[in-house]
């Protein structure tokens, strides 16, 4: 390490399924409605109301947890955790205690250092609870809850605190995204609160004590409100320099042990971690089997169903595109994959038509660009990937030059038009060998006297009936040919 | 016998047979009602206007020559702990006092479709935890054979709205006795159906895995006939088991050939009041002298399940009864504080002694440090109550005793003394523990008038069998046929 | 049991109670808890716990919408409403914003 500490976290990650209807009742689950607007008295917590499970939901769970190669219990029931705030209107959370439906999985990152293995505790599924906007003035006036939310099904995935940096938990988090939408579990849009994210922090200290070297844990603290990947890494970058100052300032009395999990709320405008409480004693949540739900149990045949449906994850993804035929840069795979499988999809058309090195940069040199550009998926792109192939094999054939590749590409893209027609249109036309001895020939007509002194030889002399012909192809005719055709024309010509 | 004194299908058949309209019978339970609800204290809420509107749309119907439902025109009353859209439903609450429910229970919704009047909602222990309908945040329901004395509870309210002949029918709701301690206590026939059998939805919840609706009749056909209409699956809950219903009332009068009955000694231990012991001994022999053989029987944990009941149901009961915090719904206090102040305010206000007492107790046993000795603890005997049952019921059809240790007792009498009230439950409540069905029907008096229960425990889902076995009795007997002077 | 576990158990169920109610509680409790520990006395190692009566599993339902309420329904029995939303009281600690 280059710092006198070791970062450890752990993620809590809750991430919305993508179902049509609530965990417990089939109130829609759209987001921006209006408020209290997707309610009913079920999700309203209503005297007499009783859950009944979304089948959804949980097959969503089961797919999760087996791309995050979790074990899948074949029995598990639902718990209610105890606790009192208004934007939870039963008061409890049916959630899973000591029986979640999967456990023990791990997800592989790429970093920069590697590939590295983190741990999945338990991944489990929960109720959403609604919102509460607080009054800001503060005044103390009241806060205001929407209920729509509430009941949304969620997939809390724990991590082991294997992440060592805050560069690696972005890392795990983008992955985790990543998969989660390629096998369409989650939207996982952090600005719409569809993946949400805690971090546990604390720092290994190497220091010197009575008893010689020791390493020391520093209390956890429990990080909350984290809206962004990028914010995720700022506070635990901050998090973990702010745990060593307070260390630093008095080692003697640093209160290693003595104090519960805290937690703290991540400012992004100021940049800071703000501790909130230190809790005196660990919440008692009361939890016991929720009466209202029967127990659920999984047979290897449908976990053997879900397996086979789940497709190409992409770190299987990544492996295979690094492989012969592809044989990408770890880096081009990494980019690509990144991109979700329809982009894989795309650049495997192209790479079969091309060749992949050079599919793999039109992608990330251009067509990303213009996705971003127009706001558009790979699958609405206009250029489709036999057009893509083509303008490659096309460039490839005809010499085209690189700047003038992309203006074809933008007229491609510009006027829905193929690869030859764009180059047709912008007179890139190809010039054969009939066409380059016809220029050829005019340009010794009217260099006769260059000619003569290279004849006599003046070596130099034939570059300037060379230029004439390359300016005559607009630069499209290839500069070899031309020559090798020049100096066989030159050859017939007497002394 | 007037018309009010009688059964729901001698009703229907008068209406059936053009002698007395929907509107006509309406009316004769309003007026009794109102002649007699003043000293009873049955209803808490009930609308003259909507009830007659009702009754008027069903005689409408039969003069369309519409089909009609199995209760058409029938009265039937509402314990208050079932959801009724856009009636008050207050659960005996002051916390629900101004609630308006926006749905329908499903027996709600199935008494509708019977085209029953749904005659108003009843009287209760608050949130249904009581014996006697003393917990009432509003008033006490008395006993309409002796208004000095408790009608029971928690259902207390359409226990004594049938015994009073101000309702043929009623529903009530059984977590630990409380269809048929008061059915017992009013000289009434009372079902505690098998869990699962009826759906729970939109019943207020005490303690779910206990709970079930079931009938309050006057006599075994009428219990039949209801609980053809209220059971049956339904898919808003998920405790309820869609196994068919058979009809009650096809093979209701074919007595059980070589039934077998059971008879616990854990029944008729201490406390048990000797007039009590000796009617459900005189109900024996009338089984014996229609061939029924008697079988000593032992359910040797029946004694631990007070004790386990009120753990497990107050367990349930602390938190399916925090949402009652007056944020959404509900009673919130007037005192301007913070959040945390707010919800204990509101709920020590909301909430009545016995209702605090049960959320104490029931938060205490599943809090850390004493889930397991306490809550957990309770559930594991609850498994042994239950292997007893089973074990029995290899050996015999149903199971007899009495229904509570004595008949009714004085209003105020136990008040003060939770654990005396608890143990009133004593031959009840292992029944919902194990969730095995039960009844009880009326088999006898006291000298002083009072009337006592018969208690029949049967299989899951053995209703049929019991309600046949119940009314073998009832044939060769007459105590459903009286009717107490008010 | 004291009346300072009785204390902490209020407070976890939100209750609200004077010293002479707890004092009052305290007491029941005791009394009731001391009739409950005869459970005690039963051996249940090897018992499993049994939370529901009957041996169902695997209820579900499908992934269909139905009907809300509307928001005048949803808000209608709200002891105090701002607009579309319920209001309630402040919540002092914002570390109380629990997160699920
Ligand atoms: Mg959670
Ligand atoms: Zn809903």
């Amino acid at each position: 390490m280059n710092t006198p500490y070791q970062i450890i976290v752990g993620l809590e990650v809750h991430v919305q399924l993508m179902t049509k209807t609530k965990l417990f009742c089939s109130c829609k689950t759209v987001f921006g409605a209006p408020p209290n607007s997707q309610v009913c008295p079920i999700c309203l917590g209503m005297p007499g109301v009783l859950p009944v499970m979304n089948e959804q939901a949980f097959q969503l769970g089961l797919r999760a947890a087996l791309a995050l190669n979790c074990q899948i219990a074949n029995f598990t029931k639902w718990d209610r955790k105890n606790y009192y705030y208004p934007d939870l209107p039963k008061n409890y959370q049916i959630s899973q205690y000591d029986l979640p439906f999967s456990y023990e999985g791990y997800l592989d990152i790429d970093t920069s250092s590697g590939s590295r293995r983190i741990g999945i505790i338990r991944a489990h599924l929960e109720e959403d609870a609604g919102k509460s906007m607080h009054d800001e003035s503060g005044r103390g006036g009241d806060s205001k809850v929407d209920l729509n939310r509430t009941g949304t099904p969620l997939l809390e995935i724990v991590s082991k605190p294997d992440i060592r940096s805050a560069e690696d938990a972005e890392t795990y988090l983008r992955e985790l995204r990543l998969l989660l939408r390629e096998i369409g579990v989650s939207d996982c849009e952090m600005q719409e609160g569809s993946l949400r994210c805690d971090a546990n922090v604390n720092i290994h200290i190497l220091y010197s004590s009575d008893n010689g070297e020791e390493i020391a844990a520093t209390p956890l603290v429990e990080i909350k409100n984290l809206n962004s990947i990028g914010s995720v890494g700022r506070a635990i970058q901050y998090e973990a320099e702010r745990q060593y100052e307070a260390f630093q300032k008095d080692p003697k009395n640093y209160r290693f042990g003595k104090l519960l999990k805290t937690t703290a709320g991540w400012n992004e405008a100021r940049g800071m971690t703000q501790v909130q409480r230190h809790k005196e004693e660990a919440a008692d949540y009361r939890y016991f089997p929720d009466p209202d739900l029967v127990p659920v149990v999984v047979t290897a045949e449908q976990i053997e169903e879900v397996k086979r449906s789940l497709g190409e994850l992409p770190s299987q993804q990544r492996t295979r595109l690094q492989a012969a035929p592809f044989s990408l840069s770890a880096y081009d795979a990494q980019v690509l994959t990144g991109q979700g499988r329809k982009m894989v999809a795309y650049f495997e058309e192209v790479a079969k038509i091309s060749d992949p090195k050079s599919a793999c940069n039109w992608l990330t040199n251009e067509v990303f660009a213009s996705l971003k550009e127009r706001s558009e998926e790979i699958d609405q792109f206009p250029i489709r990937a036999p057009q893509l192939g083509e303008l490659i094999n096309e460039m490839k054939q005809l010499g085209i030059k690189r700047e003038k590749a992309r203006d074809v590409y933008q007229k491609m893209l510009a006027e829905n038009v193929d690869a030859k027609t764009a180059i047709d249109q912008l007179g890139y036309k190809p010039f054969d060998d009939n066409l380059l001895l016809d220029l050829i020939r005019k340009a010794i007509e009217g260099n006769r006297k260059a000619v003569l002194d290279y004849k006599k030889g003046n070596e130099k002399a034939l570059d300037r009936v060379f230029g004439t012909v390359m300016r005559e192809t607009k630069g499209m005719g290839r500069p070899d040919r031309i020559k090798q055709l020049l100096l066989e024309e030159v050859a017939k010509i007497e002394a | 016998m007037s018309l009010i004194e009688k059964t729901a299908l001698e009703i229907r058949e008068l209406q059936n047979n053009g002698s007395v309209t929907a509107e006509e019978i309406a009316k004769q339970f309003l007026s009794q009602v109102k002649t007699h609800d003043g000293q009873i204290k049955a209803f808490l809420h009930i609308d003259p206007e909507n009830i007659l509107d009702q009754a008027k749309k069903i005689d409408e119907k039969r003069k369309q020559g519409k089909a009609l439902g199995a209760l058409a025109g029938i009265p039937v009353a509402i314990k208050d702990v079932l959801c009724c859209r856009g009636v008050p439903t207050t659960c005996g609450s002051k916390m629900l006092q101004n609630f308006v429910p926006p749905y329908d229970a499903f027996v709600i919704d199935r008494l509708k479709k019977a085209d029953a009047i749904l005659f108003g909602k009843t009287n209760m222990d608050e949130f249904a935890m009581g014996s006697s309908t003393e917990n009432s945040a509003y008033f006490t329901t008395r006993n309409p054979w002796d208004t000095t004395r408790i009608p029971g509870g928690s259902s207390g309210g359409s226990a004594a709205a049938v015994a009073a002949c101000e309702a043929p029918l009623a529903l009530g709701t059984d977590t630990g006795g409380s269809i048929r301690q008061p059915a017992g206590l009013c000289g009434i026939v009372g079902i505690k159906p098998t869990y699962g059998r009826v759906s729970r939805f939109g019943l207020i919840a005490f303690a779910s895995s206990l709970d079930q609706v079931g009938p309050f009749t006057h006599d075994v056909a009428d219990a039949a006939l209801l609980m053809e209409v209220i059971s049956g699956h339904d898919a808003k809950d998920s405790t309820c088991v869609n196994v068919p219903v058979p009809s009650y009332l096809a093979q209701l009068d074919q007595p059980i050939k070589n039934l077998t009955i059971g008879v616990a000694k854990e029944f008729f231990g201490e406390g048990l009041d000797s007039e009590v012991e000796s009617s459900i001994r005189s109900a024996l022999k009338v089984y014996q002298s229609m061939g029924a053989t008697i079988k000593e029987i032992s359910l040797p944990h029946s004694k631990y399940s007070v004790a386990v009941y009120y753990l497990v149901a107050t367990a349930e009961a602390s938190s399916n009864l925090a949402r009652y915090d007056g944020m959404h719904y509900g009673h919130r206090t007037a005192q301007k504080k913070d959040l945390i102040s707010a919800y204990s305010n509101s709920r020590g206000e909301g909430f009545g002694k016995e209702v605090q007492r049960r959320i104490m107790l029931g938060s205490y046993a599943l809090s850390s440090g004493y889930k397991d000795a306490y809550y957990l603890k309770a559930l594991k005997v609850r498994r042994l109550i239950k292997n007893d049952f089973d074990k029995a019921f290899a050996d015999c059809d149903v199971i007899l005793g009495p229904t509570s240790p004595t008949a009714a007792f004085k209003i105020g009498e136990k008040a003060d003394n939770p654990l005396a009230m608890y143990l009133s439950d004593i031959y009840t409540i292992s029944c919902n523990l194990a969730g095995i069905a039960g009844m009880s029907i009326p088999c006898g008096f006291t000298k002083g008038g009072l009337p006592i229960g018969l208690q029949i425990l049967a299989a899951p889902f053995e209703e049929e069998k019991m309600l046949r076995v119940a009314r073998m009795f009832e044939k060769q007997t007459e105590y459903h046929q009286r009717r107490p002077k008010l | 049991m004291d009346i300072r576990d009785i204390r902490k158990v209020a407070r976890l169920a939100r209750l609200e109670m004077s010293e002479a109610e707890l004092e009052t509680m305290t007491r029941q409790l005791t009394s009731i808890l001391n009739y409950v520990d005869q459970l005690q006395e039963l051996d249940t190692s090897n018992v499993e716990p049994l939370a529901h009566p009957l041996p169902l599993q695997n209820v579900f339902r499908p992934d269909v919408p139905g009907e809300s309420l509307s928001v005048e329904e949803a808000l209608r029995n709200a002891p105090v409403r701002a607009g579309q939303f319920f209001a309630v009281p402040a919540v002092l600690d914002p570390a109380d914003d629990l997160s699920h």
